[in-house]
């Protein structure tokens, strides 16, 4: 590649990055703006200062913090059960070999792509007469299925791997499964499980359809379906909607920082691996 | 489930006839249970969340059903009458443009950009730099579907939007337009959107297949005076090829169940003119009371999908076994 076509392959690549990013940058910018000066000046124009009212405006009105709580409390609890059940059906299918284990592991990866616009009625109906409706339990319940689902397959393919000299010399000296599992495979698959659970975590927080329609009462709602629902009402100026935009972007941007290579690996690990 | 039971017997037939193995009781059958027994949560599990109410959603598409009360049982009138609803069909050709949106378009523009990051940038920049573009394109990538809605809306907004700001600003006010709210430009619309949304997986799948390839072919070609976008599609195109069917297939799958960004962006509208199967469905279950319709709905989309899904899995196999 001659210098004189690297760098405008290099400037169009930047445009698109930036591109990409810009919505981004309009937000914050106008986050930060009062609504005087967002109605003179319109969205393009730098802010004048910080302005941080429409923010607290919005976090109290909605009361922001509650929400978070409810998305921490949901995916992190999904992330955490979602991988147990995980590791549980891969020991069974990857280390056990059981018998069927392509029908199994075929079982797995169907129910993870089953849209769950199939099962969003029925799951609503069943968890009303549980007495489930409307609580976080239901969602977490539903949701460490759904992502076991993805779980499972990956892991299993993974622990078939394993080398069998490990487990054998381990069930020799007397171990049981139980802590062959535990003490084994666990350890030794750490960074597998480790990828899991961030992309269990990230998943189950941007899930929106179940999550809609299993909480309706404010107080149990996670943030995207909060902020959703109220966009969807269209009730909202344009203040509070960047406010919204701003608040919803940062959780997201925070984990996409701290968890990049991990997501990036783990999509590519479970795409085509 | 008792044929699975007994596998575990044959197990220890794996492990080498050592000589100081202690005398094996015939076959080893331990009390503790054996590996099917580690299935049991999830099975029961995936029978009470998924299996079920699977089952159950195709139970009900065969009724006529509020969600109160009991269920009628009509047949197959709710499939005939999906096959003379307009808006059925509508929502399908919908589903065709968000394919071309989150598929075609997405694997498309992500094999340039994924080859472009790979060759040029990486090589003549460093690694950082292109890891560092890769990341801005696959930020929309983890943004809750909700909140990206939220960012967009509020740029296409018709009054004090920035898209509409800035073609002002550059004084072309005519192409001004209600992006969302206009019948004829809201299916365009959210259609962008999706691409801004989608890019960033198939450029990453991408990026992480071009590591496996060979450079000596493509130094090779180079010598030979190949150019670049020759070099793309003679050389690094057929290498990616099982790389580019499972993306083209799941971003397929994904654009068949679009459902937040439309609910968000437009729900459905203006009159029907970006209504999904996927919307449709929750419309008729939550909102029109009609959870037999909703049913049988979700059911074509279902069957559908896991056709498409069950093709994708064919395809992973094969592209492993290869490897």
């Amino acid at each position: 590649m001659t210098a004189v076509k690297k760098y405008p392959v290099l400037a169009a690549l930047v445009l698109g990055a930036l591109f990409m990013v810009l919505p981004f940058a309009v937000v914050l910018m106008n986050a930060v703006k009062s609504p005087d000066e967002y109605s003179s000046d319109g969205p393009l124009s730098l802010p004048d200062g910080l302005h941080l009212d429409g923010i607290t405006t919005f976090w109290e009105r909605v009361d922001f913090g509650e929400k978070l709580w409810n998305s921490v409390l949901i995916s992190g609890s999904v992330a955490l059960l979602a991988v147990v059940l995980s590791v549980f059906s891969a020991y069974a299918i990857g280390i056990g070999r059981i018998k069927g284990r392509p029908w199994v592991l075929a079982f797995f990866v169907l129910a993870n792509m089953l849209p769950q616009e199939a099962l969003v009625y029925p799951v609503y109906y069943l968890s009303k007469e549980a007495g489930l409706y409307d609580t976080r339990l239901s969602v977490i319940i539903v949701f460490t299925v759904i992502q076991s689902a993805f779980g499972t397959y990956l892991l299993a393919s993974v622990l078939s791997g394993f080398p069998r000299e490990v487990i054998e010399a381990a069930r020799i000296d007397g171990a049981t499964k139980w802590q062959v599992l535990w003490r084994v495979v666990v350890p030794v698959s750490r960074p597998t499980i480790g990828v899991l659970m961030v992309l269990f975590f990230i998943w189950t927080w941007n899930e929106f359809l179940l999550p809609l329609v299993m909480l309706v009462s404010d107080d149990v709602q996670t943030v995207s379906v909060a902020l959703g629902v109220l966009q969807g009402q269209r009730d909202m100026d344009a203040t509070m909607t960047n406010a919204a935009a701003l608040l919803g972007v940062l959780p997201a941007l925070a984990f996409f920082l701290v968890f990049q290579r991990t997501l990036t690996r783990g999509i590519a690990v479970g795409a085509v691996k | 489930m008792a044929a699975v039971l007994t596998k575990t017997a044959t197990d220890a037939g794996g492990s080498p006839p050592g000589p100081r193995r202690r005398p094996a009781r015939a076959g080893r059958p331990r009390s503790e249970g054996s590996y099917a027994l580690y299935l049991l949560p999830g099975a029961l599990a995936f029978l009470v969340v998924i299996v079920v109410p699977f089952l159950m959603n195709t139970g009900i598409s065969f009724t006529e059903w509020s969600g109160v009360g009991t269920p009628e049982f009509t047949g197959l009138d709710n499939y005939e009458k999906l096959l003379g609803d307009e808006d059925f069909w509508e929502s399908f050709r919908h589903s065709l443009a968000m394919v071309v949106a989150m598929a075609v378009l997405p694997t498309a523009l992500g094999l340039v950009l994924a080859t472009a990051l790979f060759d040029v940038v990486a090589k003549h920049a460093g690694a950082r730099w292109a890891s560092v573009l890769r990341a801005c394109f696959y930020l929309p990538q983890v943004l809750p579907i909700a909140v990206a809605g939220i960012v967009w809306s509020w740029i296409l907004a018709p009054e004090n939007g920035s898209l509409n700001d800035l073609l002002g600003a550059l004084g072309l006010d005519g192409l001004q337009q209600d992006w969302l709210g206009d019948p004829d430009w809201a299916l365009y619309s959210v259609m962008a959107v999706m691409v801004w949304v989608q890019i960033g997986f198939p450029l990453v799948i991408f990026m992480s297949g071009l590591q496996r390839l060979d450079p000596a072919l493509h130094e090779a070609a180079e010598l030979d005076g190949a150019g670049w976008w020759r070099r793309l599609w003679h050389i690094t195109l057929p290498q990616l090829r099982p790389e580019i069917a499972v993306v083209l297939l799941w971003c397929t799958i994904a654009a068949l169940k679009v459902f937040g960004m439309v609910y968000v962006l437009t729900g459905g509208g203006p009159g029907g003119s970006t209504n999904v199967p996927s919307y449709f469905a929750y419309q008729n279950f939550f909102e029109n009371f009609q959870a037999g319709y909703g049913a049988a709905i979700s059911t074509v989309l279902t069957i559908l999908i896991m056709v498409l899904a069950v093709v994708a899995l064919r395809l992973q196999t094969k592209a492993e076994d290869e490897t």
